[in-house]
Parts: C-alpha cells; structure tokens; sequence
C-alpha cells in the first residue's frame, strides 16, 4: 500500500552525468535555471533546449521518466498560460466573448511556459541521475565554507542522510500499525476531517514512541562507534573532481555564455 | 463457526514490474475449536495468509468462506468479520497508544461500536484473561516491560470477543518463561472458551506442545497439512525447505540408532520422558 511511494525518482542506470560529481549537478542545474530568466527572445530558450536535450540524451534515462514531473505541475503551468494569455495588456489579436487574447499575451503565455517546462525538466534530470545521499554529500561539501560562520553544516547534512535513511523504515512501521489498528477495528476511511484527523491518534502516537525508540538506538549504535560529530571525520568515498567534472564545469560555462548573449539579442 | 479457505491466491504489487506471486492456489479448511500451527520459513506466505483471514488483504484469486458467507460478497461487513476474527500481529506492544493500559484495551470492543458498560466488562475480563496484575491497570502501557505490554497487545484483541484467534509469533523477543506464559495462557483460553486458534510460529517446539495440527507453508502453497506426529515423521523434508522437527524428535531417532527401541514419533519433551521411562523400565 504505502510502500508504492518512490522517493527522489532516482532512475538507475550507467551514464556519464550519473558518475558525475554531484556539486557539478547541483551547480549546473542552478546556473542552468538561473539562465532561463535572462533572456529576452526565444533564440535563448531554444539554446537551452538544445543544451537539456544533449544532457537527457547522455543521461540515457528514458524520456518519459523526464515528463513525469511535468505531470505535478500541469495545473499550475495551464493556470499560468491562461491567465497571461488573457490578462496582459497590448495589442489585441483575437476577441473571445468578453476577453482578449494580446500579442504580448501569446509571448508572455508561450515564453513562461517555456521556462517552467526547462526549469522543471532541468531539475527532475538532477534527482534521476543522484542519489539522495549523493546529493546530500553533494550540499555539505559545497556549503562547508559556510562553517566559518558557524554554520553547522555537518550536522545539517546528517541530519538529511538518516532522514532519508529513515523514511521507507517509518513507512513500513507505520503501514504495520495501520494494520494492527485496523484488525482491532480501526477506521481510517470514513467520517468527516474532524473524524478522521481524531482517528489519526491510534496511528501517530505508536509511531511517533517507535520514532524516537528508532532514534534513541541509532544515537547509542553512533556512539559505541566513537561518532562525535562532524570534527576530525573523514569519508569513505569523497568527493574528488575528475577530469569528466572539469569538462562538465567548461561546458556549462559555455552554455552560459552562449546563451545569455544569444538570449538577451534584441531583434 | 468455520473457515474455508477456497482457491486462494494472492499477487503482491500486481500489474507493477515488481509482482510477486506470494499465494498459490491455498486450500484450508478450518473447523470450529481446532488449535492449528502455521509453520513455514519467512517469505513463505505465513503472515500474508493470516492478513487475508480478517480481510486486510484481498485475495487476487479464490474465495474466503466465514461461517458459509463469501467475505468479498459487495455487502459483507469487513469491519465485523474482524470483530469475529482477531489477529495479534509480531511485536503487537507497537501497537498501543492510549493514555492508559485499560482505554487501550478498551479500542477494540468501542470500535465496534459497543455501550460504555460492555466495553468496560470486555476490557475487564480480556485483562484477566492475560493475566495481568490489576494495579497496572491505570498506568500508561509504555512504563510496562515488554511481556506485560504484549499481554495488553493481546488483550486488546481478546477484547473484541473473537471466535477465531490469530497470533503471529507471540512468543516472539520473550524469555523462555515468557513464551511459557504467553503460551500457557493462549492454551488456558481456548479451554476455556473453545476459540479457533491459528498460532504462526518459528519454534517447532511450541507448535509441536500445544496444537492440534500443523499447516506446513512454503514458497506460497501448502506443502503438508496433519498431525504434529505425521508432519514431524517427515522432518526430511522439512529440512529440505528449512525447517527442522523439534528437538527432542531428532534425540529420539538418535537413540533409536543406537539400539534403544523408542517411539521416533515423540514430538514433545513430556512424551520423551514418558517414552524413555517405559522403555528403560
């Protein structure tokens, strides 16, 4: 039942952009969102195409993993078509009963809808090619700076692996006390939202007692095995540049440049 | 009451790349009063079967037949089949949750909708079933250890006034005096009320003391259904899918092989010592 929730999408298979390191990942796909919004014609979108199309196709993950993310947001990206279509002021083009459709409308309309279809394909391509716990890895390592602030960037990162670590072991326990509640006659289907939220109570208490029994074990397993935070402790696998990353770092560059001065040429 | 197990099969995530068949055609007929034992090695099919029994999985294939009605008919009330049919699952003291040991005994027989006054006499008499002392009656059930929690678990269930009882592996984490107790006390009840016991377990040896006949699973289908004695004759074959025959049984073939002529046949400690006394008489 509840184990049908598949998290992160992480799609498995061998590629380049899978072996890649993931603050390369995580950098591109920002820099790569973050272009979207500098231009100024549609020759900068169609690069950025361009660019994602290679990327997906040296993913080799399967397209229509990629478009599945395009089905959560369909409702806000329709919402945000119509309403440009129809509400932005200029020249009219065509006339429907009460509302006009303008030139700006259609641009407007088309150019968001551009943009959020690239924003949301670019960042699902990122979670299909890593793992949580890579990106995870990933973000500590890009924000260690931060520690000079006093930022406890660590712990923040370990808090997020044994959270994602925990999460099909809670969905598991709590599809187990679901189970025990319903064979004592338990009904979580019925009723209004004030009966249901009470009916919650039988499900979130034994769950949250096992949470933190779950927690007070792992501190003492963590413990017995001289964990102290994040001073002095190495890693197993680091995160080293290769020369592929490099090449990545150049290519993104590229793209950058390419982009923005293509996209903001006014014609 | 009865149970007929007609046909059954059942496909974990079916229509999913990730299906599995984990029933095949199961066959099961169970009479009223009977103290029948699960036995068979994890993954196969135990504890799937027994959730189909109170209808919290739906059989892909088959039919279940409750005191002769077809449980998946449009109109049955699933919520009473599980009045009548409890299941205790492994570790049930994860399962409690309320402020104190007697309202959460008290969960079961309100869900079904009964008055103040029997919820309160059912929850009374299920905690005297199990045994439990009275002053912890009112005393949150996470400040219990973890026999005295299990036996609220089960009182809970017992409360529900079931007329078939499913325990899947309660002795489970327990000392030995523990799942004596536990044990000691399931027999106790269904002398006492002739309950329809379905007892799930690892332990050959407790299956071998206290039922009445042994349901072998394995890999999803029934591989032998009999008597402790017949079941435990085979204990070859057992080995062959992981399992064994009780300890004792494998005593007593040895001395049999070293000339003394026991019955191989025993399949508890109290026959052993009954069985070497007359021999050695």
């Amino acid at each position: 039942m509840l184990r049908d929730i598949t998290l992160g999408q992480y799609y498995q298979t061998e590629s380049i952009i899978h072996k890649m390191d993931p603050r390369v990942k995580l950098g591109g796909t920002l820099l790569f969102i973050i272009s979207l919004f500098f231009f100024k014609n549609f020759l900068g979108y169609a690069i950025a195409a361009v660019f994602l199309g290679i990327v997906i196709w040296l993913s080799r993950v399967p397209f229509k993993f990629m478009v599945r993310g395009m089905k959560t947001i369909m409702l806000l990206l329709m919402i945000t078509v119509l309403f440009n279509l129809f509400l932005t002021p200029g020249t009219p083009v065509i006339t429907i009963w009460k509302l006009t459709i303008t030139a700006e409308g259609i641009r407007m309309a088309v150019s968001m809808a551009v943009r959020l279809s690239l924003l949301i394909i670019g960042s699902s391509l990122m979670t299909l090619t890593t793992t949580p716990n890579n990106l995870t890895d990933g973000m500590e390592k890009m924000l260690r700076p931060l520690r000079v602030f006093k930022v406890p960037v660590h712990e923040v990162a370990m808090m997020m692996s044994i959270a994602l670590r925990f999460i099909p072991i809670l969905l598991e326990e709590t599809d187990k006390i679901m189970k025990a509640q319903i064979a004592r006659g338990a009904d979580f289907e019925s009723g209004n939202l004030i009966k249901r939220a009470k009916a919650l109570v039988p499900l979130l208490v034994p769950l949250f007692i096992s949470a933190f029994r779950r927690a007070n074990d792992l501190a003492m397993a963590m413990e017995a095995r001289c964990y102290r935070g994040g001073s002095g402790r190495t890693k197993m696998k680091p995160l080293i540049y290769e020369k592929r990353d490099y090449v990545a770092y150049l290519c993104i560059l590229v793209y950058l440049v390419i982009s923005i001065f293509v996209g903001r040429l006014s014609f | 009451m009865s149970m007929i197990i007609d046909h059954v099969s059942y496909i974990y995530g079916e229509g999913t790349p990730l299906a599995r068949k984990a029933l095949s055609d199961i066959n099961i007929n169970i009479p009223d009063g009977q103290f029948v034992g699960i036995i068979g090695h994890t993954g196969s099919g135990k504890s799937t079967l027994m959730q189909h029994l109170n209808g919290l999985l739906k059989a892909t294939e088959g039919h279940i037949y409750f005191n002769g009605e077809d449980i998946y008919d449009a109109d049955y009330d699933m919520k009473k089949l599980r009045g009548k049919v409890g299941l205790v699952f492994q570790y049930p003291e994860h399962q409690l949750f309320e402020i104190d040991v007697f309202s959460d005994v008290c969960f079961g027989p309100k869900n079904l909708g009964l008055e103040k006054k029997e919820v309160e006499l059912r929850a009374y008499d299920a905690l005297r079933k199990v045994g439990l002392p009275e002053e912890l009656y009112y005393q949150s059930p996470f400040e219990l250890s973890g026999g005295q929690k299990r036996r609220v678990a089960i009182a809970g269930v017992l409360a529900m006034k079931p007329e078939m009882l499913i325990l899947d592996e309660p002795t489970a984490g327990l000392d030995p005096k523990g799942r004596d107790e536990i044990l000691g006390q399931i027999k106790k009840l269904q002398a006492q009320t002739g309950m329809t016991i379905l007892l799930v377990s690892h332990s050959m040896e407790d299956v071998a003391e206290y039922v009445d006949r042994i349901i072998v699973m394995n890999q999803g289908t029934v591989m032998m259904d009999d008597t402790p004695r017949e079941v435990f004759r085979h204990y070859r074959e057992l080995e062959e899918v992981g399992l064994a025959a009780p300890q004792v049984t494998y005593i007593m073939h040895a001395l049999k092989e070293k000339g003394l002529d026991v019955d191989v046949d025993v399949t508890t400690i109290e026959e052993a010592a009954a069985e070497l006394v007359r021999v050695l008489k």
